[in-house]
């Protein structure tokens, strides 16, 4: 039974596989509407989110198939002390797929060991989160036309963001891709990325403080939030929160190609004077995020 | 000093010098009720000084552990007084409850039955990564 912890679970070829099938699935949804007809699909999230859970409920639905699930841990047997691997078992009999989220890290892949049928991570503590990745590079290809050649700026909180770590493991194994990375030194890459990932792939990568100095050799800028739920002191988050703030003014000298990205929720990281901005992709990118779901799931369900 | 030759046991030789007494801990040989003696910085011709664990009884030990802490060490079965197999360690693949992860974010921080696992991810500088957070073992 296939899961997907980590983008890394995927083959360079399943990625782009699953890019056509996403694309496939934009021009013609039609094809796609009944796919997952008798199929369920259950969301356990143990944290709260908004975009990520709607995102595959919404993917699951335009396949035709149902949706169950709890959408925090007070709502579910964890309340009680029940451990993930029990609610898993219990799970997987109810459905034939599940998308977890978990504030711990490594609890979808204890999940994907027990339920017997497909887990997906959709988000785990500071660790992984393989379908956002998959959302920014289906927005990156359509953007773009592909990932050669590209200097991604990533920035904000390096350390705990973990759609940078995960966008950083799958863009690594393209060629060519050039990395600068911008946040406070508080907030740096870990080194278990940095090390394990750039360097061991030998990718060309800056690591700077400085935002504005940075924009203009860029093709891609990955925004992200400072999150205070990753912070055992709240000084520290209050500290770092506005590191960054993406506006008008830092773009004067920007690429006019550029494609602004951030895996939402922002706070205050970028003004909403840039929402008009035609660089602005970030509502694209959770469109895609539906449609990259969408891919995986048949994929995962053996549908496609 | 001298440590007497054991007639039936386990010896485990050529242990980095300071590294005996994490391998006493982690063997769990305090537990043991026979005769165990550990020798910190003895004389060596190769190694210039190194640590040693004598076990007066044919126990099971956990050959990762040793392979985990010092994959230099040999390891000499011993029976009758004799030398019957002497093996190389190599550092293992796994490790299973061996160590345990201190990432406070990990899901073994809070789920007490899962057993804490550690992959080998790099040889070269002898890394062990936790399977669920990834966090480095120290």
């Amino acid at each position: 039974m296939r899961s997907i912890n980590d983008i890394r679970d995927l083959t360079v070829d399943e990625i782009n596989e699953l890019i056509r099938l996403a694309c496939d699935i934009i021009d013609h949804p039609e094809k796609y509407s009944e796919k997952c007809r008798g199929k369920k699909l259950a969301t356990l999230f143990f944290e709260p989110s908004t975009r990520t859970r709607l995102s595959f409920e919404a993917a699951m639905y335009e396949l035709g198939g149902n949706v169950l699930g709890f959408s925090e841990a007070q709502s579910s047997s964890a309340a009680k002390g029940e451990s993930v691997a029990d609610t898993a078992r219990t799970v997987g009999c109810y459905a034939d797929i599940i998308a977890m989220r978990h504030p711990k890290e490594g609890a979808p892949f204890v999940a994907s060991q027990h339920a017997g049928v497909p887990v997906i991570n959709a988000g785990d503590g500071g660790h992984n989160h393989p379908t956002q990745t998959l959302a920014d590079l289906l927005t990156i290809y359509r953007e773009k036309g592909g990932f050669e050649n590209l200097t991604v700026g990533l920035c904000g909180d390096l350390k705990f963001g973990r759609t940078v770590h995960s966008l950083i493991n799958a863009l690594a194994r393209y060629s060519n891709v050039r990395f600068v990375l911008i946040s406070p030194e508080e907030l740096k890459v870990p080194s278990y990325v940095k090390k394990d990932v750039i360097q061991k792939n030998g990718l060309p990568y800056v690591q700077t403080t400085d935002l504005e100095a940075a924009i203009p050799e860029l093709d891609i800028l990955y925004m992200t939030r400072v999150q205070r739920e990753r912070f055992f002191n709240e000084e520290d988050y209050l500290r770092l929160k506005d590191s960054y703030i993406l506006d008008p003014k830092k773009l004067v000298d920007a690429k006019e190609d550029l494609c602004i990205m951030h895996p939402l929720p922002r706070v205050n990281e970028i003004s909403v004077a840039i929402d008009k901005d035609p660089r602005a992709c970030y509502f694209k990118q959770v469109l895609n995020g539906k449609y990259m779901r969408m891919a995986l799931m048949l994929k995962l369900l053996e549908l496609a | 000093m001298r440590v007497d030759a054991i007639q039936n046991g386990i010896v485990i030789d050529h242990i980095t010098a300071g590294r005996g007494m994490q391998l006493y801990d982690l063997l769990g040989l305090e537990s043991l009720g026979c005769p165990v003696a550990l020798m910190m910085n003895a004389v060596s011709g190769k190694m210039g000084r190194k640590d040693i664990i004598k076990i007066d009884a044919e126990i099971p030990v956990d050959l990762d552990v040793i392979g985990y802490v010092d994959p230099g060490a040999t390891v000499n079965f011993i029976r009758d007084g004799a030398l019957v197999e002497k093996r190389n360690i190599e550092m293992p693949k796994m490790l299973t409850n061996v160590i345990r992860c201190k990432n406070p974010r990990c899901i073994t921080s809070v789920e007490q039955e899962l057993d804490h696992v550690f992959r080998l991810t790099d040889v070269k500088n002898k890394i062990y990564r936790c399977i669920y957070c990834e966090t480095k073992a120290k």
